[in-house]
């Protein structure tokens, strides 16, 4: 349904996307996971064709972005992070709008609208003005213009950002329900969430794909270790040369805290519990072990591993992961 | 076809729905009404004194609404027009921008020329309203004098023209800038230069001067004004109004790129 081949875009001297390739089957969802300034957004404003590309290739439904413009954008629907909306149409005129520039046929626009609505969920709020709404509803009356005109492809930047519990809940639902007929392809930057919708994750971090895979695949194949962070009183050097001797260690990190006291960070292999041998060599060796425990590696901690690896393992020795507050 | 008539009533709805419409509409109202009352009176004492002038020597020399009033009339509409059209033109592209709609006009199956056509035919609906709002002062010319209605439609046809002008280039600024106030200040700045450029013509015969006064929009408003439908002023405001709307049509897309 979607092919991308080779898609870079640059603001200026700013490579936003780098030599990206996917492709998305349809009535699949696609979750695109990234920090902020990953290129998400980009990446989804040259598929809508908001952006042309500066390099690269890109397919919607069988029609070239470039070439076809009007094709793609009839097929595809949109909604950015801040659902553009008309604050000072009502709800109904809002819909009515965006069904008629996105070519809906006049005679089915009234059932069109309907329908939006009662898939959004806003059929309560029908005849009221939109700046007058709270951001979820707003986001949803972006949801129901997004679907007006029944589009195979769906592209939803962060569409759960700013909503309430309940409403994060229905959106998810509402989501999945549209999977199938449509193609879907949402961002975000919060895991649980591409975890909860989507069939299969990207993982992008400054322009390039660092992952690909099923949100449990990708859960599994990261977490082959386990992390235990120590609070040691002791000296730093002589401290972290005594940890990594312990068996299953693979790697260990340390923070400086106050007072002489050094945080380490501890990864292990997974299934062996070697917290015993970690607490004897700090202790034998005389120095306080004020604290150690496990850190459960949390989506979070994979998206981090993911999007700075290369740094964490550049400089060496600096804090690696700090997902787990 | 369609998809220009959707944004056209859309702006349309969106120039009604707030103040400014109102404002523009009663501003406009209120000058004209002044105008219309300042030049009548004007008008009605060279009226009487051509009487008395009459009465003394038997003979009346001809008094003709069309130059007296209309005339006249007409070349202020331009002027007052000169100042409102920036309040009319700079929340076209401005605010669309401001907003974020922008990006689902740019990502609905709509080309570019049909954007700037629907702005630019909305704009041109308010205008049209805007110059309507004369037509009970001119149709009360008819009532208790005899004006001559085809120099009249030849006049309100070079309004219609000159207006246009206003609206492409307005409407041109208003994709600079994501600022309605930058966009409305724009072109208000060179809608004054483009006038000014018409006073400099008439105290400088030098080739500059002549090359100005052709530039000027307003210069070629006075035949029509008088009733003449001369063909070169015809053609270089439907040039005008083209190039504004080509120049539109190239920054939106030249911002698509950059963007």
């Amino acid at each position: 349904m979607i092919e991308v081949h080779g898609l870079t875009k640059r603001y200026g001297r700013t490579v936003a996307v780098d030599d990206l390739h996917f492709s998305v089957r349809k009535g699949e969802i696609l979750g695109f996971l990234g920090p902020n300034g990953a290129g998400k957004t980009t990446t989804m404003r040259v598929l809508t064709g908001f952006l042309p590309p500066t390099l690269g290739k890109v397919t919607v439904a069988g029609y070239d972005v470039m070439q076809d413009p009007l094709e793609v954008k009839r097929r595809t629907g949109y909604l950015p992070e801040t659902p553009p909306l008309y604050t000072d149409m009502r709800v109904d005129e809002m819909l009515a709008f965006a069904g008629r520039i996105k070519g809906v046929p006049r005679r089915d626009l009234k059932e069109r609208i309907e329908q939006a609505a009662e898939k959004a969920a806003i059929s309560d709020v029908r005849s009221k003005i939109v700046g007058h709404l709270s951001k979820g509803y707003r986001q949803r009356v972006g949801m129901a213009a997004a679907l007006i005109h029944n589009p195979e492809v769906l592209v939803l930047d962060e569409p759960t950002a700013g909503l309430d519990p309940k409403q994060i809940i229905e959106t998810r639902r509402l989501i999945k329900s549209l999977a199938g007929d449509h193609t879907i392809i949402l961002s975000t930057h919060i895991l649980p969430e591409a975890a909860h919708t989507c069939g299969r994750v990207m993982i992008i971090n400054a322009g390039k794909l660092v992952a690909e895979d099923t949100p449990a695949n990708l859960t599994a194949r990261l977490q082959g270790y386990e992390t235990m962070k120590l609070l040691v009183e002791g000296p730093e050097a002589a401290a972290r040369e005594r940890l990594s001797r312990v068996i299953g260690v693979s790697q260990v990190s340390a923070i400086p805290a106050d007072d002489g006291r050094v945080e380490f960070s501890v990864q292990m292999a997974k299934g062996r519990d070697s917290r015993k041998e970690l607490a004897r060599s700090i202790v034998e060796s005389g120095w306080g072990l004020l604290e150690l425990r496990p850190v459960g590696l949390s989506l979070e901690d994979i998206f981090l591993k993911l999007t700075t690896t290369d740094e964490a393992e550049e400089s060496a020795g600096s804090p690696e992961t700090e997902g787990n507050e | 076809m369609r998809n220009i008539w959707t944004i056209a009533r859309k702006e349309m709805n969106a120039y009604f729905r707030s103040p400014i419409a109102y404002i523009v509409m009663t501003v406009f109202a209120v000058i004209f009404g002044f105008f219309f009352y300042s030049i009548l009176s004007l008008f009605m004492r060279q009226v009487f004194a051509q009487a008395q002038y009459a009465q003394m020597y038997g003979q009346m020399p001809p008094m003709n609404v069309n130059e007296m009033v209309i005339r006249p009339l007409l070349m202020n509409v331009s002027v007052v027009s000169l100042f409102l059209v920036p309040m009319i033109t700079m929340r076209l592209f401005a605010e669309e921008k401001k907003t974020g709609t922008i990006e689902l006009l740019m990502t609905s199956p709509v080309t570019d020329l049909q954007l700037i056509f629907g702005k630019f035919l909305a704009a041109f609906m308010l205008y049209a309203v805007l110059l309507g709002l004369t037509l009970p002062c001119i149709l009360a010319l008819f009532r208790y004098g005899n004006p001559d209605w085809r120099p009249l439609l030849a006049g309100y046809l070079g309004q219609l023209l000159i207006g246009s002008c206003f609206l492409s280039f307005g409407l041109l600024l208003s994709t600079f800038t994501r600022n309605q106030l930058v966009a409305g200040s724009l072109t208000f700045g060179f809608f004054l230069i483009l006038w000014v450029l018409d006073w400099t013509s008439e105290y400088s015969s030098s080739q500059v001067g002549q090359i100005a006064s052709y530039l000027s929009l307003t210069t070629h408003i006075e035949n029509f004004s008088k009733g003449v439908i001369d063909l070169k002023d015809a053609v270089y405001y439907l040039s005008v109004i083209g190039l504004g709307l080509f120049l539109t049509a190239r920054s939106v897309e030249y911002q698509r790129w950059r963007a």
